[in-house]
């Protein structure tokens, strides 16, 4: 396929995974409010807050500094980067080179990395408790992101996603046992990377509570708005991992027009059940204590150890 | 004859260097000394040394005896391309700080500074003559003049006990491990009694005597790297000498003894074998997640780095751990991988370690604070530190496109080729010695976010502080210097972190002078816009691309938002929950931050720990956490000296007549056995 389709390819899923992002999170809550016998708000509820909060004046601290005005548009980067390099839509992308699974994670950190300085910024007691929490989820997420992604990339002999991909998706259909632990552990990594429940609820401000919610306090407006917009990103990017990691069927190749409906109705299917799973799995269950969150993720780290050595063990 | 020349230019680098010394000893006693002009033009001799280097790394190695040294035994010099890269790093990250020193002495007196001139310069040229060295005899001279001159550095400020006995530890540590390197020349010399590094590479040794001198050099060097359990002296004597020489002792002396290390091990002893991989693997995996668990629970800004360069040799050890590995079990394509991922990581922790010394140092000038839990909102009276600090930050903590993450993703990659092993345990505990680094890796980002957000960030957390910065003379942005120095060192976290390939070709070079083989083609013949260690199909990285992506988006953004809505901004107070008592104070404190960790980790510290309670009338909190290596190594090892030397003190009777009985019996004995 020629570049010029390859790049037309890529622009296109970049823009998809930027606008479609908020509607993910819209299915999940609706889903959740049904579960919850509540009437759901419109699917369409999260553009309306974006675009509200863009609207409004921006209150800022007057201790402010640079860094804390810059860290929403560095947010923003970062998912936007990510949702370019997760073969979404199509494998083969032109910029799909630019970062494998560990620079992709890197790319999770760093936003990660940003969002809890910014919080210490401006010297509130809340900035720095839901930094300090958030720095704690993610040095237990991390490990265990690597290994289930690693397990991934020693069944394909890559840790290149587009090559996982293609070598997942084209081999005969078989369990492979190593992937059935990395999955479970990559959904726990899922839950708590995304501030979901049980790790986190992202629908309350209660000091006990809070992890992300409480470093994002003091931003209003434009930048809150940014803000919460790749949170929605971030939160697409990782199913669409999950997806491509361990259901990687129906997936285009890069400029391939023709296979297009196809990927884009195999995505909306998968994604459908992913937000439907989601919203279900917050329902059943309850929120941790923020001291079981660490045995929850070693879990995670423990499952996703098993897996890789379950590969070794019987190359499956 | 480019060659010989190039060597001679080499050389004469720390000569002039020890000649800087000299004049600034000299011109103290003349008039006011001058560290605007001595200690720049040392840097530039470093500027020097490090463009020769350069120029010399892809050459032939080039030979030299120079008419020095004992009768019979004259000095032997070699500038190959290990020792060339290693000059490169020595060069490049000493001139940042020289620059930065030449700022950072200005206010000294003259007396003190003109020592500290001949000391520091005599410091980097000992240690430019470690890696020049081709004999164990002039190694070990410099190794010593190292370990000296680094010595009188630590204890500058020798009027105080604490710095004295840091400076104390320090040499008995350093003079462990230069026997232990002594003893390992002795044993690959294997009785020839001839040590060139022309002939111990010749030396047949049994797999045995292999393993013993492999074991020595481990030991010696690791004394000097400062790996677990022998880097209690890095966190004593890393806060008690003055920040430069802090950033020259972890940025490069603990290089050398990586030097040291991949000279023995690759170069000298020869015929890896994958046992000694798998040991210095588990000694580095200790050493990473060690170093990163006490560095979070540190408050004092520079025993905090300190405590993360212990972390980071451990992860420069899990690079040359899987190279020897790879090398041991017949893969040397993989193992050039895990070589030049360690040697990478090398350069890159000298940088920013560096870096982030002088960072602590302009604090420390500005301040007076090395407390991380006094200090707050530095970024507002020093804005051009929090910037460079800032890189370094984000480069330790190995995030892209920053220099860390490259050698870091590297030390991973090698790692993924674990497949390719034949022996089964070894494969799958490969990975899981990655799974520490990433580990490591987040608990990095999290310290360095503690520091950062600490320090710099917030407000202001002791009212003197305060009340200081806000009166006639606030804390001041570093000097031009000293900002200098951290520029350039910021600017190598960045090119460093931007075009890994052209190093990338640099280090194959190395890597065939040792191992033999070189990267894949594949590898080799990719642009300076991607990174290909193995094959594309397998891991690229593009950071130039990663950087440009998000820049541009975050521009875009920017004028997008700015452009369809408006940048109106109210500024007003913070919010206070409804509780408007706020004060600086309620602010998290560096061992507030570290609080999850010990709760997670508890086990592994020694905390000693007095709560405050809820009707306490005089609330105090008191927390201290010790190593615990103190207590079952250090200890006892010290109290069975002590009762060893009382024994043998016994002997000592201080009368002549026993010592008459000592010598009769001794030659008796020698009359018995030498027949």
């Amino acid at each position: 396929m020629s570049v010029a389709a390859e790049s037309a390819f890529q622009i296109l899923q970049s823009a998809f995974v930027v606008l479609a992002a908020p509607l993910l999170m819209g299915w999940v809550n609706m889903c959740r409010a049904w579960l919850q016998n509540r009437s759901a708000p419109s699917i369409l509820l999260p553009y309306f807050t974006i675009g509200k909060l863009f609207h409004k004046d921006a209150v800022i601290a007057a201790r402010a500094s640079p860094l804390f005005r810059l860290t929403p548009y560095v947010l923003f980067g970062c998912m936007w980067l990510a949702g370019g390099i997760v073969p979404v839509l199509a494998v083969d992308l032109p910029f799909a080179p630019t970062a494998d699974i560990i620079a992709l994670v890197g790319v999770f950190a760093l936003a990660r990395v940003f969002s809890a300085l910014a919080a210490m910024d401006i010297g509130t007691s809340f900035g720095g408790l839901g930094a300090r929490r958030e720095m704690l989820i993610g040095f237990l997420a991390e490990p265990a992101m690597l290994m289930t992604l690693f397990t991934a990339a020693f069944i394909s002999g890559s840790t290149q996603l587009t090559t996982i991909v293609v070598s997942l998706a084209h081999r005969e259909f078989a369990i492979y046992p190593s992937l059935a632990f990395a999955a479970v552990a990559f959904a726990m990594v899922l839950l708590a990377e995304n501030a979901r429940i049980p790790v986190d609820n992202p629908t309350t401000h209660l000091e006990l509570t809070m992890v992300h919610e409480a470093m994002i306090l003091e931003y209003s407006a434009r930048h809150l708005a940014l803000i919460e917009w790749a949170a929605a990103i971030k939160l697409f990017a990782y199913a669409t991992i999950g997806i491509a990691l361990f259901a990687p069927w129906g997936i285009a190749d890069g400029g391939n027009w023709a296979a297009l409906p196809v990927a884009v109705g195999a995505l909306a299917l998968k994604l459908f059940l992913f937000g439907a799973g989601l919203a279900l799995l917050e329902t059943l269950l309850a929120k941790l204590r923020l001291f079981l969150v660490p045995e929850f993720l070693s879990g995670a780290f423990l499952l996703a150890v098993l897996g890789m050595l379950t590969h070794f063990l019987v190359r499956g | 004859m480019p060659d010989v020349p190039l060597v001679l230019l080499v050389l004469a680098v720390p000569l002039f260097w020890i000649a800087i010394g000299l004049i600034g000893l000299v011109l103290s006693a003349i008039r006011a000394f001058r560290p605007r002009i001595l200690f720049p033009l040392g840097a530039f001799g470093a500027v020097l040394l490090a463009a020769v280097a350069l120029v010399a790394l892809p050459q032939p190695p080039t030979e030299l005896i120079l008419p020095l040294g004992l009768p019979d035994l004259p000095f032997h010099i070699r500038l190959d391309p290990l020792a060339a890269f290693f000059l490169v790093l020595i060069g490049s990250v000493s001139s940042g700080i020289s620059i930065h020193a030449a700022g950072y002495f200005r206010d000294e007196t003259a007396a003190r500074c003109s020592l500290i001139c001949l000391q520091y310069h005599v410091f980097l040229a000992s240690m430019a003559l470690v890696v020049l060295a081709d004999d164990a005899y002039l190694f070990m001279v410099a190794w010593e003049t190292m370990a000296l001159s680094s010595y009188f550095l630590v204890t500058t400020d020798h009027h105080l006990p604490a710095i004295r006995s840091a400076g104390f530890l320090y040499l008995l540590i350093a003079h462990l491990g230069a026997i232990a390197i002594l003893l390992c020349f002795g044993v690959m010399s294997g009785g020839h009694g001839d040590y060139t590094f022309e002939a111990l590479r010749g030396a047949n040794l049994s797999p045995l005597w292999a393993t013993v001198a492999f074991l020595l050099a481990f030991f010696g060097f690791g004394a000097k790297a400062g790996m677990l359990p022998l880097h209690a002296w890095l966190p004593e004597a890393h806060p008690a000498a003055p920040s430069p020489v802090s950033a020259l002792m972890s940025g490069i002396m603990l290089k050398t003894a990586i030097y040291g290390m991949v000279r023995v091990v690759f170069d000298l002893i020869g015929g890896v074998r994958w046992e000694w991989g798998v040991l210095m693997l588990i000694v580095g995996a200790a050493t990473t997640l060690f170093g990163v668990l006490y560095a979070l629970m540190q408050h004092d800004l520079k025993r905090l780095l300190a405590y993360h360069s212990v972390e980071n040799i451990g992860i420069i050890l899990l690079g040359l751990g899987m190279a020897m590995v790879f090398i041991g079990f017949g893969h040397p394509a993989a193992g050039m991988l895990g070589l030049i991922a360690a040697l990478y990581h090398t350069l890159n922790h000298a940088v920013f370690k560096g870096l982030l010394f002088l960072g602590a140092g302009s604090i420390l000038h500005s301040t007076g604070l090395r407390d991380l839990n006094s200090m707050g909102g530095l970024i507002r009276t020093m804005p051009h530190v929090a910037l460079y600090f800032l890189i370094g930050a984000l480069a330790i903590s190995a995030l892209p496109p920053l220099n860390g993450f490259v050698s870091e993703w590297l030390t991973f990659q090698t790692a993924l080729q674990a497949p390719i092993l034949a022996n089964g345990v070894v494969r799958s505990a490969l990975p899981l010695f990655a799974a520490t680094l990433a580990l490591a890796g987040a608990l990095t980002a999290m310290c360095f976010v503690k520091v950062y957000g600490v320090a710099f960030l917030g407000q202001p957390r002791e009212p003197h502080n305060a009340e200081q910065s806000s009166a006639a003379s606030p804390a001041q942005d570093a000097g031009a210097m000293e900002r200098l120095g951290m520029a350039w060192l910021a600017v190598g976290c960045v090119l460093l972190g931007l075009f890994p390939t052209a190093m990338l070709t640099m280090l194959n070079t190395v890597g065939i002078a040792l191992v033999g083989q070189g990267l894949s083609d594949e590898a080799l013949a990719s642009s300076w816009l991607w990174l290909v260690p193995m094959s594309a199909a397998q891991a690229s990285y593009s950071p130039v691309i990663f950087l440009v992506v998000i820049v541009g988006v975050v521009l875009v953004t920017f004028l997008l938002v700015r452009g369809f809505y408006h940048g109106r901004v109210r500024v007003s107070d913070p919010w206070d929950c409804g509780f408007p008592e706020q004060t600086s104070r309620m602010q998290d404190t560096a061992d507030a931050f570290g609080q999850p960790i010990r709760h997670v980790f508890g086990p592994l510290y020694l905390m000693r720990r007095e709560l405050p309670g809820a009707d306490d009338p005089a609330p105090r909190f008191f927390l201290k956490i010790e190593d615990r290596h103190w207590y079952w190594l250090y200890l006892p090892v010290a109290r069975l000296a002590e009762y060893v030397s009382s024994r043998i003190a016994l002997l000592q009777q201080g009368r002549i007549s026993t010592y008459l009985v000592y010598s009769f019996l001794t030659l008796i004995g020698l009359l018995i056995f030498a027949r």
